[in-house]
Order: structure tokens, then C-alpha cells, then sequence
């Protein structure tokens, strides 16, 4: 028997996005398969690893323990969304590219999105901010040093830019 | 790694939620935050027929400081519970333990009832609403509600008193009375992880700051929070003068930790000594603390 598909509406990276999914369709597998949004990266799919996590309506969250379906009508920004208008780096990504905070780049994404909304949150992080801002989001490449780095420098970045 | 199917319910209320829980009976299962939830479900280890999403019952997104307590709905994310700061005041304990639950992401989308509900015998919460004496308000459609105090909500790992075709709408923390501190400690394999070992503690002291009342709640050392009753081995003294190691010696001999790839049984058991010791001295000191910020606003 099919299953059945829910209509849904999601505001992805700024943009209205209509998608017929299955209740069961993870917010991370929607956004890479259905809107063919890969940025967001599945590493462990129950929530330890950091790898999909996306800001809904701000906030970061796993995509891969939540529901398409549970958050139709709301906001979604992923690390797509994170640049400029004009592609240009946001001074997170700029930071960590900087900083050399990515080797393989598979958790990179996560981080991003993460920190994004830390910095926001907490606009100059103290060390061990940083570290418990980022304490859900597992890098196997870098040990962390130039991941925490690259956070300062970030703050540094937009403190200059406000 | 993808959840099994289900039919997915969305209900607008809290009628229209109990209805479907009571359609779905045994085969029913609600989704609040998901944290816990889906994880069961991605690893297939739970696999309900129908799925009831309270997420857009918006009467239950609620945090009530009042009648001496903090009365948490079901929708109340872990992280607006962490950051509300007349939480905080009526009862700080929460937000001690909220900062050792998973980690801030987590937070932002699990709540704590859904905690509560999962009845994890590691998890910080349960041993919160235990050592507390706190209560989980129960709704069924046509039925009314009932409040069950913690200590008969827990009947054992991932079990609760929570019935088919029941939704648990709210859970009560009551504050604590004057010159009343508490605490939690625990050691985790890495940070946010499940504890190895645990303890949260109450200490109630009486007016020349002598223990009158200790108790502590111990995770991971059994199929639901252990309540340790620790009054009596305090006896009655200020906590300087107290016999620190046969309160950590009475902990050892009334618990009966199982070992696992985690941690031995011996190694909880001696684990658990110590943080329970600590909780309840850090819990003495708040209390007389309490008394001191008191005295100085008096």
C-alpha cells in the first residue's frame, strides 16, 4: 500500500518551498532529496554526530530527528543559506576557511550553522562557551583547536562589520 | 537508518490530540521534541502504527511559575526551561540539570516532558522530578486528568505509568521551602552523553544550619531513579561535622548497579558514593547560602 503524502510548505533559505512528503520523511533527507539541497550532511542519523544540523526559524536543530511534515509553515535556513546574496562568504565561513577549522569538510556544514546562531546568541564567546556552543558537533580531522579559533575569529569578523 | 512508517496525525488541540491517542490506543505514539523518539525510530527499535504530533497543540506550550512550584507543559522545549529565569528562582535545580542534558542543539527542540515520558533510568530529569517529589499530570479523552506523583511514575527502564490512549500534558517541580539547597552531579563518558553515574540532592537545614532533612536520586544504577532517603545518616548535624564517608558508604550499600561496556558494576557503585556525597555537601552549602542571602536582605 502507498503511503501516504502530506503537502507541506517549507521557507527554505528564504524561499517558499511546496513538497508532498511521507510523515516519516526525515527534515534532512527532505532537504537533500526532495529540494536537492546536499549542503546538509547525514553522518550518524540519531542526533550524535552534528553533521545535518539547520536553523528552523533561527534556532539550531538535528534535521535527521525531525519531521518534514512537523515543521510545515516554519523557517529553515541551511549552510546554503548562510552565504550572501552575491555568494559571498559569510564571516563564519570566512573565519573558518581562515583558520584552516575544516579538513575533509564532511561536519563542516553543521558547524557552521551552529556557530552562526551561537554568535548570534552570544556575540563574543568566552573559550569555554565555545566549547560547550559546540559540544554537539563531532569533527574526526581537526582535534577542534582551529574549529574553536576559527570562532573567535568569526566574532572578531562580524564585530568588525557591525 | 529511516524511521518505519506510520500514519502521521497533526492535531490543532488538546481535545482533538486525546481523541486520536484514545483511537490509536496501544498503537499510538506521541511526538513532541523527537529527540528521543526518533532516534528509536531511525534504529527501528520502536516502530508505532500512528504517530501523534502535539506539536501544533499550542494550550500545551506552556511554563507556569505558581502554587510553589514550576508547572512545565508538554510543549516547553528544554531550552526555554534552561533560560527562563523565574524557573531559575522558583526552582534552580532545573537548570542545573538542563545543562547536563545532551547538548545545546538538542535542547532547543527536545522538551521536558518528553524527558520525563522517555523514563530513561540514566537521565537527568527523572532523577530531578524524584528527588523533588514532583508529579506528571495525565489527560485521556472523556476521562479527565490524574496527577502521579514520581515516585509511581517511573516503573522502569523506557516504562512509565503513562497508559494507552493517555497524553502527559504537564509535569509539576515544586519549589523548594527556606533554607533548602540542592545539587546535581554526574560523570559522563564524553560530555552531553548519558552519565555513568549521577546524583541529585536536597538538603533542608534548620535555623542554626544543621541537616534536617537529605535525600538524593541516583541515575544509572537502576531500572528507574533510586530515591535514597539520607536524613538519618546526616544526623542532624552542620555539614562540616558530618561523617562524609559513611554517607558515601550508606549510598555504596543500598544501590545495586549493573555493569555494561560503559562502566562495572563496581566502579558505578563507587562512582555513585562520590557524587552523591558531593551533590549533597554542594546542596548543604546552597541551603546555608540561602540563609546568608536572606540575612543580608533582612
Amino acid at each position: 500500500m502507498a503511503e501516504t503524502l502530506h503537502e507541506i510548505s517549507l521557507t527554505v533559505n528564504g524561499v517558499v518551498r511546496e513538497v508532498k512528503v511521507p510523515g516519516r520523511r526525515l527534515l534532512s533527507d527532505c532537504l537533500r532529496h526532495e529540494l536537492g539541497l546536499t549542503g546538509t550532511h547525514v553522518g550518524c542519523e540519531h542526533g550524535v554526530c552534528g553533521c545535518c544540523t539547520v536553523l528552523l526559524d533561527g534556532d539550531p536543530v538535528r534535521s535527521c530527528l525531525t519531521f518534514a511534515v512537523s515543521v510545515d509553515g516554519h523557517e529553515i535556513t541551511t549552510v546554503e543559506g548562510l552565504s550572501g546574496p552575491d555568494g559571498s562568504l559569510s564571516p563564519v565561513q570566512r573565519a573558518f576557511s581562515e583558520c584552516h577549522a575544516l579538513q575533509c569538510g564532511f561536519c563542516t556544514p553543521g558547524f557552521l550553522c551552529t556557530v552562526t546562531a551561537l554568535l548570534r546568541d552570544n556575540p563574543t564567546p568566552a573559550d569555554d562557551e565555545v566549547v560547550e556552543g559546540i559540544s554537539g558537533n563531532l569533527c574526526r580531522c581537526t582535534g577542534y583547536q582551529n574549529i574553536v579559533k576559527a570562532v573567535h575569529r568569526a566574532a572578531e569578523l562580524m564585530g568588525d562589520e557591525a | 537508518m529511516k524511521p518505519p512508517a506510520f500514519d502521521y496525525h497533526a492535531p490543532r488541540g488538546l481535545g482533538e490530540a486525546l481523541e486520536v491517542l484514545a483511537g490509536a490506543g496501544p498503537h499510538g505514539k506521541v511526538l513532541a521534541g523527537g529527540q528521543s523518539l526518533i532516534p528509536l525510530l531511525n534504529m527501528r527499535l520502536a516502530s508505532p502504527s500512528h504517530l501523534v504530533d502535539i506539536n501544533r497543540v499550542a494550550e500545551l506550550d506552556t511554563l507556569v511559575v505558581a502554587d510553589g512550584g514550576v508547572r512545565v507543559g508538554a510543549l516547553a522545549r528544554h531550552a526555554a526551561v534552561e533560560r527562563s529565569s523565574s524557573v531559575a528562582r522558583a526552582q534552580p535545580l532545573l537548570r542545573t540539570a538542563l545543562k547536563l542534558v545532551a547538548h545545546p542543539v538538542i535542547r532547543n527542540r527536545g522538551t521536558v516532558i518528553g524527558s520525563l515520558v522517555h523514563a530513561d533510568p540514566s537521565a537527568e530529569l527523572p532523577a530531578v522530578l524524584t528527588v523533588l517529589s514532583g508529579s506528571v499530570r495525565l489527560a485521556r479523552h472523556g476521562g479527565g486528568e490524574r496527577d502521579v506523583p514520581a515516585g509511581a511514575f517511573f516503573t522502569g527502564p523506557l516504562e512509565s505509568a503513562v497508559e494507552p490512549g493517555e497524553l502527559a500534558v504537564s509535569a509539576f517541580f515544586p519549589s523548594l521551602p527556606p533554607r533548602t539547597g540542592s545539587a546535581f552531579c554526574e560523570v559522563a563518558r564524553r560530555h552531553g552523553d548519558y552519565a555513568m553515574a549521577g546524583a541529585a540532592a536536597v538538603v533542608g537545614l534548620d535555623e542554626d544550619l544543621r541537616i534536617v532533612s537529605a535525600k538524593v536520586a541516583c541515575v544509572s544504577v537502576g531500572p528507574v531513579p533510586v530515591l535514597l532517603e539520607m536524613s538519618e545518616v546526616c544526623a542532624h548535624r552542620p555539614a562540616a561535622s558530618v561523617d562524609w564517608a559513611a554517607v558515601a558508604a550508606s549510598v555504596r550499600e543500598r544501590i545495586d548497579p549493573e555493569g555494561d561496556i560503559h562502566a562495572t558494576a563496581a566502579y558505578r557503585r563507587h562512582l555513585t558514593g562520590v557524587l552523591a556525597e558531593r551533590a549533597l555537601r554542594i546542596a548543604a552549602q546552597e541551603a546555608a547560602g540561602e540563609q546568608g542571602r536572606e540575612g543580608l536582605d533582612g
